[in-house]
């Protein structure tokens, strides 16, 4: 039952809800006492008989030449991404299959991603294939743990000139990937703070502001567990990438505090925009890609800021897991979609910030081929716009998440959660 | 309040527009009848959702939020199939649905048959055991499946999605049916034997056509039960979307028309159904 | 049908061994996994570690209470708004009674995700519903109902009404009407009448309502996510998160188990309070 709802309510399963006790032949025993003990007997042969554990699932990856070795194309690849993050045509997959002949099944498939490792898990646990060839997960904690567990493919960086070539130096030997061993970063973004001028009379430049009573029952928060530790951590003045158990302690207590002032109206998972664009929310954590774009699309005047206090740079990775069935078709689009026309395209149509800085001169020779069009005034103003390309400035006051093992992780996830699900 | 009240002569259950108890109608016709606009109130209640999805998807969003209105637009009706993805979740959905229907149509008819019918060891828990599937939260089945599948290395997706679905769904078949059963009269299978017929064929003949109703509305539950169920779904389905799942992700990146359009469709099937049961009912009688 | 007395152990054997396989023995996969210790790098072993349950009702105590407390609300208004509307139908809804009936199950042809999502848009602070009211001048300028306690019950009870008007209607439309008069007979009231007859009369539908909105509602976490906020969350959220999100399944199974105990005791104690001793025979 539940909300499992019932259009055909028959008058028979009513009658069978709501019947009294049967009397005279056909009556049907109660339940008693002696059959509540037999199931329970059941119940504790079927505990006994599963009573095991689930088993460590860590392996050792493959070194590069190991795995690599051998490895041939296979002319078809799938791919699992994020929804909106390419646009509907798939424009930069059909440019890959014309220049490589490899065909690419795309599936919208990753819209958590704690909720896709956990699809993904028991399936590289048992060794077995996830359904996809290549992956875009965050710089998180599931990254964090796929690389412990050793369930991602360590990646041949001879065939991928193109990353060698074009990636800005940011994402070149990241902190969540030293030296980049088993991703490279598909696209970036800004976590930072959103506001919608209508409703916000002042100019909004810190976190602080963010626990300001003024906008009581108007603050939206994010109810990812890292993403609202950096924000309590910032507020407090720590750096996230190296904070330990007692900031964390000092952060959860800050963004406990302005919860139970009241400022906060609810935690969201990524669905601001909309209440931010109806006046539910007066200012919220936002991604700064999400603000380009409902401005862009709508012609919303929405406001996003990258605070004083600073604010997290977090990174959607391109990954192998380890089952892959074409490593080699998957590490060739990965190379792929680092030719800076081909980056140009992908940012043109998701606005989050590319890896490939060249793609900011790629935008302006278009804009200046295109001449006067609608398109041409769009490309300048991507081009122009410090959400696409933040400034040297903006980088400087960017922070990476903390990186965690699986153990402390649990720690922080539950110090954060008490605040997020309250 | 028992089934017994029933004659078994009388087999179909009685039509909802039966004589109820209460004084005669005639005597609320002089005053403003306060309890039909209290229903039709509450009905406006249950459609306000409905009307707002149905609204919107006729509307012509410029972004990628269907939230104000911007115009009115058949273009989504046109595009309806434009999502794979969606699609693809519809599909499972209704197939999921589909084979939970015939597999615990079966096994909550047999089932039903035996409780109503026959008394045998280990009844009793039977009852307990529907009892338990019936009324335990649905969390606590969608955990505990996942627990199991977790414990025995079973990959979630597809099939782990349709064997829970049965398992949820096979009580309430067995209950339907039961109810049914009880208030059959066996001297018709008695007198079927008398006259020749082996018990594979009195089931065939007599047995079956008369529980028919019953199978069928159990089924047709276990149908909605199926297609609707988003809690279970989301602990047992791995990577296979269904449609309530898809649209949950959705929300996160903003609706897109389609789903309206889709829940419009889905809505006017019922609309349809509910037509077609009205108009038949008038003509039964 | 053949009376041999193996005849109803073969019908029941599939069923049985489907509700053995993916119900009991679940159950007790879930007692045993609520047992463990252990993260997902590193496996769960069996440690009978009991802490589990200590941890989950000391961290979570508070949801658990609260998602009791929105269910019981979420019921009693279903009963509220419920009864009268099964009574109208089953005593003067006349020949339109099927359609009333149909009436009430149409929305649910609708995705209850996507009905509840309907929701948070009908109650944005600008919103049609408020948006207008606030226009007319009936409520303040900053009203709002979304994300709050409010809105989560309005929810849960939307989504569950038809479980109590459905019983209800089923219990009062077979009623005999010669009770009613009877009593009218011996000069009861219409009060006197309702309580003394008709309600006892009814009380097994309300029974069985009651147990198919308070078990769903109190255990849901749709609702709460979608239309709460801060101070909202059930404690179906923190299952789902413990066990999807952050992989924690001991806890998770902890908390699971916990629920189940609490909504088990409270039936048998509901039904005892009641007087209706054997539950299972009302409901199943």
């Amino acid at each position: 039952m539940n909300h499992r709802p019932r259009p055909h309510l028959s008058p028979e399963l009513l009658r069978g809800l709501t019947r009294r006790r049967q009397r005279g032949p056909l009556s049907v025993p109660g339940i008693s006492r002696r059959s509540t003990l037999q199931a329970g007997g059941v119940a504790a042969a079927a505990l006994a008989l599963s009573a095991c554990g689930v088993g460590g699932q860590q392996r050792d990856s493959e070194s590069v030449e190991d795995y690599w070795g051998g490895k041939e194309r296979t002319g078809s690849l799938r791919f699992g991404n994020w929804p909106l993050y390419m646009d509907s045509e798939r424009t930069q997959l059909q440019q890959f299959t014309e220049a490589t002949g490899i065909e690419v099944d795309y599936k919208e498939d990753v819209q958590e991603a704690a909720q896709f490792f956990g699809q993904i898990q028991p399936k590289l646990a048992n060794g077995d294939d996830t359904g996809y060839d290549l992956m875009v997960l965050p710089n998180g904690f599931e990254l964090a743990k796929l690389i412990e567990l050793g369930y991602l493919v360590q990646l041949d960086h001879t065939r991928l000139n193109n990353y060698a070539d074009y990636a800005g130096e940011v994402y070149s030997n990241t902190a969540y990937d030293p030296g980049n061993r088993y991703t490279i970063p598909y696209t970036s973004g800004i976590t930072g703070i959103a506001y919608n001028p209508d409703y916000v009379d002042r100019e909004i430049t810190s976190i602080a502001d963010l626990w300001d009573p003024a906008f009581e029952g108007k603050v939206g928060m994010m109810s990812d567990a890292q993403e609202i530790a950096n924000f309590g951590l910032l507020y407090n003045g720590v750096n996230p990438a190296d904070s330990t158990l007692e900031d964390w302690e000092a952060a959860a207590a800050a963004l406990r505090e302005q919860r139970d002032a009241g400022i906060v109206r609810a935690y969201y998972a990524q669905d601001f925009i909309q209440p931010l664009t109806n006046g539910d929310l007066w200012m919220t954590m936002a991604w700064s890609g999400d603000i380009y774009q409902q401005n862009a699309e709508e012609g919303t005047n929405l406001k996003f800021v990258v605070p004083e206090e600073g604010a997290t740079l977090w990174t959607d990775c391109m990954m192998i897991p380890y089952t892959s069935q074409a490593p080699v078709d998957a590490i060739e689009l990965m190379n792929f979609l680092y030719e800076p026309e081909i980056a140009a395209g992908l940012t043109e149509y998701i606005a989050y910030i590319t890896p490939v800085p060249y793609v900011q001169e790629v935008f302006r020779e278009w804009a200046a081929a295109e001449g006067d069009s609608e398109r041409a005034e769009a490309l300048t103003d991507m081009a122009e716009s410090s959400l696409v390309f933040p400034t040297e400035d903006e980088y400087q006051r960017l922070h990476n998440f903390v990186n965690l093992a699986a153990e402390d992780q649990e720690q922080f996830a539950s110090l954060f959660h008490a605040i997020t699900q309250s | 309040m028992s089934t017994g009240v029933h004659t078994p002569t009388e087999p179909a259950p009685r039509t909802p527009e039966g004589t109820g108890p209460g004084r005669r109608p005639a005597r609320a016709r002089r005053r403003t009848d306060w309890g039909r606009l209290y229903t039709i109130a509450v009905l406006a209640w249950l459609f306000l959702p409905i009307l707002f999805m149905v609204a919107f998807s006729f509307n012509d969003p410029a972004g990628r939020h269907n939230i104000t209105w911007q115009g009115f637009t058949l273009r989504w009706y046109q595009d309806a199939l434009a999502y794979p993805d969606l699609n693809q979740a519809m599909f499972n959905s209704v197939s999921i649905a589909l084979l939970t229907m015939v597999i615990s149509g079966v096994l909550g008819t047999l089932l039903g048959l035996a409780l109503g019918r026959f008394t045998f060891r280990g009844k009793q828990l039977t009852n307990l055991v529907m009892f338990s599937a019936i009324s335990a939260p649905e969390v606590v089945i969608g955990a505990a499946l996942l627990s199991t599948f977790l414990m025995m290395n079973v990959t979630t997706g597809y099939w782990t999605t349709v064997v829970s679905h049965v398992m949820f769904c096979v009580s309430f078949v067995a209950i339907t049916v039961r109810a049914r059963v009880i208030t059959l009269d066996p001297r018709l299978e008695e007198a079927a034997r008398d006259l020749g017929a082996g018990p594979f064929t009195t089931f065939r003949l007599v047995t079956l056509p008369m529980l028919f109703p019953a199978v069928m509305s159990g089924g047709l539950l276990a149908f909605a039960l199926s297609i609707d169920d988003y809690i279970i779904t989301s602990f047992v389905s791995g990577d296979v979307t269904t449609f309530p799942l898809w649209i949950w992700g959705t929300t996160r990146v903003g609706i897109p028309p389609q789903v309206n359009v889709m829940g419009t469709l889905l809505f006017l099937v019922g609309v349809i159904l509910a037509v077609a049961n009205v108009i038949s009912s008038r003509r039964r009688r | 049908m053949s009376n041999r007395k193996s005849t109803p152990y073969v019908l029941v054997l599939p069923a049985w061994v489907w509700l053995a396989m993916f119900f009991v023995v679940p159950i007790g996969g879930m007692l045993s996994l609520s047992l463990t210790t252990g993260n997902v790098v590193t496996g769960f072993q069996q440690t009978f570690e009991v802490g589990n349950y200590v941890e989950a009702v000391g961290t979570y105590w508070e949801q658990i209470v609260r998602s009791l407390f929105y269910g019981g609300c979420a019921t009693l208004l279903c009963i509220v708004i419920g009864y009268p509307m099964a009574y109208w139908i089953a005593f003067r809804g006349g020949a339109h009674k099927s359609t009333y009936l149909l009436l009430i199950l149409l929305p649910f042809f609708v995705s209850f995700v996507l009905r509840t999502i309907s929701w948070r848009f009908l109650l944005a602070d600008n919103g049609v519903v408020l948006g207008t009211l606030k226009s007319i001048g009936l409520i303040p300028s900053d009203a709002a109902v979304l994300n709050s306690s409010p809105a989560v019950i309005l929810g849960l009870a939307y989504n569950f009404l038809p479980f109590m008007v459905l019983p209800i209607y089923a219990v009062l439309e077979r009623m005999d009407p010669r009770l009613v008069e009877a009593a009218h007979d011996l000069y009861a009231g219409r009060v006197q009448a309702f309580l003394r007859v008709i309600l006892p009369v009814s009380l097994p539908g309300v029974f069985a309502g009651v147990l198919m909105t308070f078990i769903p509602t109190s255990s849901d976490y749709v609702n709460s996510s979608v239309l709460g906020g801060t101070h909202n969350t059930m404690i179906g959220n923190v299952i789902q998160t413990q066990y999807l999100v952050n992989n924690n399944y001991p806890i998770a199974s902890a908390i699971t188990f916990v629920l189940m105990g609490l909504l088990l005791a409270g039936i048998f104690s509901y039904a005892r309070a009641l007087g209706t001793e054997r539950v299972m025979e009302v409901h199943a």
